[in-house]
């Protein structure tokens, strides 16, 4: 009987496992690489708008508060987007010639929309809800980042699944007084001074990190 | 061909892909190409009555009691919605203001003292001269407790030191409460 494997053929097979494990091994750091950078995840993209809006003026130096204008954060799931009747409140009096309001004056003389593109964007398949998180004290800076310091508006944080698990495991360090969800500089917040407060308010509002992870609560 | 075929299953997973993610439903605000105005968010029909409408109504028509909520409730709200022009203190000088919206009166103002409640629910409800309707950003029962802060904010204006106790005189001149 001939042989059926020839000499090299234990080399060859090694050679093979540790080359597939390689493969396997890199293509796993770099898809971990791939879905966790801005090209996939969009933070700090900023997207073209119909109109210039900056936070940062709105935000940053009038000091506006973010429920003027996104009104059912507190009540329902979405934060609102305002009806252009809520910009024409000061602009039909501030900038009423500038050219970049234009498609805004347009927009109320006609009733069409502003076309505006959404920045933060959950896949279909994930239901969320912001008025629960405004009420237990999760920040909008959190979530959206320092808009008052954004001229134009961008995606702060990767809105994928595993972002959201950091603060569902353990969500009693990122828990705020709800009085004040719409600050946005916390840099005063002394984390120490406050190592009570979070496992307090998760007490109070029962709270429980072993439900949090349950599928079924953004899965539905 | 036969290989091209063991492809198939492959294709068509890819081809799924995104389906989850952009699922064919409207989103809130956005478009709706089923209507005519391409918006998902339609109006109601004219003449239709929503269910909480006449619970809407009934708030508008009458005062809440004064309670100590409601005033802070009001404040919370009159810093969200009234401060940008009228600013904290009601004086009329808010940053919307400063970037030269025309000023609001102060709420001082005597006309504004004897004014009834009923009168800023009003404004708000209807607007005021260059001052739009906030009908849609502030809910009746909201519009209530602003007028209840308003009283607060006046009395504020016009009450001489002297009356203070020692407490909210040191408060006052920058010392703790």
């Amino acid at each position: 009987m001939p042989q059926i494997f020839t000499a090299s053929a234990d080399t060859w097979l090694r050679a093979g496992v540790l080359l597939v494990g390689l493969g396997v091994l890199v293509t796993g750091v770099l898809w971990d690489g791939a879905i966790g950078s801005s090209a996939i995840t969009a933070v700090g993209w900023v997207r073209d708008q119909p109109v210039p809006f900056s936070h940062k003026h709105h935000v940053g130096d009038l000091g506006i508060d973010c429920r003027y204008c996104h009104t059912t954060v507190e009540t329902g799931p979405h934060a609102g987007f305002p009806a252009t009747h809520t910009c024409m409140t000061c602009h039909s009096q501030l900038w009423t010639g500038a050219a970049a309001l234009a498609p805004v004056r347009d927009s109320l003389a006609t009733g069409t929309p502003i076309a505006w593109q959404r920045v933060a964007r959950l896949p279909d398949y994930v239901q969320f809800n912001h008025s629960i998180h405004v009420a237990r004290g999760v920040p909008c800076v959190t979530c959206h980042g320092r808009v008052d310091q954004m001229p134009l508006m961008m995606r702060a944080q990767p809105f994928q699944m595993r972002w959201c698990l950091d603060c569902h495991r353990d969500p009693d360090p990122h828990l705020r007084p709800p009085d004040q969800v719409t600050r946005m500089d916390w840099s005063t917040w002394d984390r120490e001074g406050h190592a009570d407060y979070g496992p307090h308010q998760a007490a109070l509002f029962g709270i429980k990190p072993e439900r949090m992870t349950d599928c079924a609560l953004c899965h539905r | 061909m036969r290989r091209l075929l063991l492809l198939l299953p492959l294709i068509l997973t890819l081809s799924s892909c995104d389906e989850m993610t952009h699922q064919p439903r409207y989103q809130a605000a956005g478009r709706g190409r089923l209507f005519p105005d391409g918006k998902a968010m339609q109006a109601p029909p004219e003449g239709t009555v929503a269910q909480d409408d006449p619970a809407r109504a009934a708030a508008l028509d009458e005062r809440p009691p004064m309670t100590l909520d409601l005033l802070k409730r009001g404040r919370q709200r009159y810093d969200i919605y009234c401060s940008p022009c009228h600013d904290v203190a009601g004086a009329g000088r808010g940053p919307v203001v400063a970037r030269g919206f025309p000023a609001p009166p102060s709420l001082d103002d005597p006309r504004l003292v004897r004014a009834p409640s009923r009168y800023f629910v009003e404004v708000i409800t209807q607007g005021h001269g260059v001052m739009y309707d906030h009908a849609d950003r502030v809910t009746p029962t909201d519009r209530w407790a602003i007028a209840a802060y308003i009283r607060a904010l006046q009395r504020s204006r016009s009450t001489p030191v002297d009356e203070l106790n020692a407490a909210d005189r040191a408060h006052l001149s920058g010392g703790t409460p």
